[in-house]
């Protein structure tokens, strides 16, 4: 999608009154719309923060997809392939926010294919046991939702609108990950085991999906000062601590961090320390699952080239038969 | 769809049938519909396990969402039919989805079949969709006031169901050569598993208004599909159609991989709630 022709970038004129408007219109923070002006470095870092959280959710689909077939209970087995569902939904969403940049989803899935684009780490981790359904939803989603429902206010309009709806169907998501935690609570013995080893395992990467503290996020400043980023990670994962720690009291389960602690003096819930080499190395593609997850998707995106291949022929068939219907007539 | 709208139960948007309520309704089924119910419920659920795994291995994300719907859709029949099977025996929906043996289960083996490439599953999607658009468009006019409120839900989503499937046959047929030959090869693999669909049992004549004589079927869904093939310039596979026996419990070679999947994990815990 080319930039629309009101916004002619180049131009001195136009980039000078265009980036006076922009500025005006972050100052008011008030929204920026697809045909508006914006600075390249705005559209850039926005592409790659849309089509990196569209990319997660695709590739998120993967480790609850797994336990679909094997889900303990039909209900369940219902629920979690709606959400899966509800996670494309969010990729077709967001895919559709980012393209409104300039960006084809064509081209974004490519990326994603050839392994130049990023998704979040978390879905590197494997999911082991069913206990592992309840604590993404509960930890995952929960933590995600933190991230997202200050994006619902980001200054690029298709962006913020895609998270509204994105954030209700997140926290619907963690109410069923924390119902499945809360049953296997009340459960047999192995059950509580189960729930407890799952919230042993996804609670430190859980709390690193919020990225790298603050004095470590060379992106972070940027995104605030354009009102995309409200809040820093560090307060981002003090507010999750404190929200979890409460909610795991509900559960009769622990948290595996003794130092989780509210500080009365800074008024902010503090955590221990994190694993932040580990981080890196899943990152950098050396965490337990970042081979698996591409190759599933490479695989699906190539043995579903001929069915795309095949409904573009159909499609360009019957608009030259509609087009020559309409000649003859 | 004017026979759904017909239905004595009437269902709406916001009133529709669901497991919950048949397990709390005091209707009990005779044991011929409780074992007509284990047919149905059994057919959906086995293919919505089998549609399960496209979910995150689609073509196109948005074939995820319609593969997912559709599973979706067919576990909610099965969720439903398998309760009310179960309230003549005192058993619950899981009970019996995770704690029968093979045998005991009464699906065709058409719903068996492997998913194969995604015109393999669009076949059998194909005639799955046009025999229970079918099925329950009569049943929702069933003597039996629980199957006819089950399948007067049913058939409003079947009959999406069937919409999807023939317009990607439309589409595979008339995209491109690979394609063209990859439906027609689908369409073999699957049409030998037709017949058994159609094969009328002693249990039909037991349950009189009760259920729908499965060979009468045959002649409307011959119509129907007949009419898609040819709008797609495909023929009908001529092939020979293959001994069924899944509603004695005797099964196609997959069910029992199937089976070990879906049920490994109740099964590890029985008593379990989950």
């Amino acid at each position: 999608m080319a930039a629309p022709a009101a916004t002619q970038y180049g131009s001195p004129d136009v980039d000078a009154a265009g980036q006076q408007l922009f500025d005006e219109l972050i100052a008011q923070d008030s929204r920026i719309e697809p045909r508006d002006w914006m600075p390249e470095a705005y559209r850039k870092s926005l592409t790659r923060q849309i089509s990196q959280h569209a990319h997660s959710e695709i590739i998120g689909m993967q480790p609850e997809a797994n336990w679909i077939t094997r889900a303990p209970s039909l209900k369940r087995k219902a629920i979690l392939m709606a959400k899966v569902q509800d996670e494309a939904g969010h990729g077709l969403y967001l895919y559709s926010a980012a393209e409104t940049l300039g960006t084809p989803r064509d081209k974004m899935t490519e990326d994603l294919i050839a392994g130049k684009a990023r998704y979040s780490s978390i879905f590197n981790y494997p999911v082991l046991t069913w206990a592992d359904i309840g604590a993404i939803g509960w930890l995952v989603d929960g933590a995600a939702i933190c991230n997202q429902v200050p994006l619902c206010r980001a200054s690029y309009g298709p962006y913020g609108r895609a998270m509204v709806r994105i954030c209700k169907e997140e926290s619907f998501h963690q109410r069923q990950g924390f119902e499945i935690l809360l049953e296997l609570a009340n459960g047999t013995q192995a059950q509580r085991d189960m729930a407890q080893d799952a919230i042993n395992r996804w609670y430190a990467p859980s709390l690193m999906m919020f990225g790298p503290p603050d004095d470590d996020s060379p992106n972070s400043k940027q995104s605030m000062a354009w009102n995309i980023k409200r809040f820093s990670n560090d307060e981002l994962r003090s507010r999750f601590v404190g929200m979890i720690a409460e909610q795991v009291k509900a559960l009769g389960l622990s948290l595996p961090d003794p130092d989780v602690r509210f500080n009365e003096d800074t008024g902010k819930w503090e955590h221990g320390p994190l694993d932040w080499e580990e981080f890196k190395e899943v990152l950098a593609g050396r965490g337990p699952c970042n081979a698996q997850r591409m190759e599933r998707r490479r695989e699906a995106h190539e043995d579903g080239a001929w069915v795309r291949e095949a409904a573009a022929a159909y499609a360009d068939k019957q608009a030259r038969r509609a087009a020559s219907a309409t000649e003859a007539a | 769809m004017s026979e759904a709208n017909a239905s004595a139960t009437r269902i709406t948007p916001g009133n529709a049938l669901r497991p919950e309520d048949i397990a709390a309704s005091d209707a009990v089924p005779s044991p011929e519909a409780a074992e007509y119910a284990l047919w149905l419920g059994d057919d959906s659920l086995i293919l919505a396990q089998r549609l399960g795994w496209w979910i995150s291995r689609a073509p196109e994300l948005e074939e995820d969402v319609a593969l997912a719907n559709i599973a979706l859709d067919l576990i909610g029949h099965a969720r439903s039919f398998l309760t009310y099977a179960g309230s003549a025996s005192g058993r619950t929906e899981d009970e019996l989805a995770y704690f029968r043996r093979e045998p005991e289960f009464r699906s065709a083996h058409l719903f068996e079949q492997p998913n194969g490439d995604f015109a393999r599953t669009i076949a059998r999607q194909f005639v799955v969709s046009h025999y229970q658009w079918e099925l329950y468009s009569r049943l929702a006019h069933s003597t039996d006031a629980t199957l006819a409120g089950i399948a007067a839900k049913a058939v409003k989503e079947v009959d999406y169901h069937r919409d999807h499937s023939l317009q990607w046959v439309l589409r595979l047929a008339q995209g491109t050569e690979e394609s063209r030959r990859r439906m027609i090869a689908g369409l073999k693999l699957t049409w030998p598993y037709v017949e058994e669909l159609f094969a009328d049992e002693p249990l039909i004549d037991a349950l009189g208004g009760a259920a729908v004589r499965p060979s009468s079927l045959r002649e409307p869904f011959d119509a129907a599909v007949a009419a898609v093939l040819a709008e797609a310039d495909l023929e009908v596979p001529a092939v020979p159609g293959a001994t069924g026996g899944g509603r004695h419990g005797v099964h196609s070679e997959h069910l029992g991989y199937i089976l070990a999947e879906l049920q490994v994990l109740a099964r590890e815990h029985p008593g379990a709630s989950w």
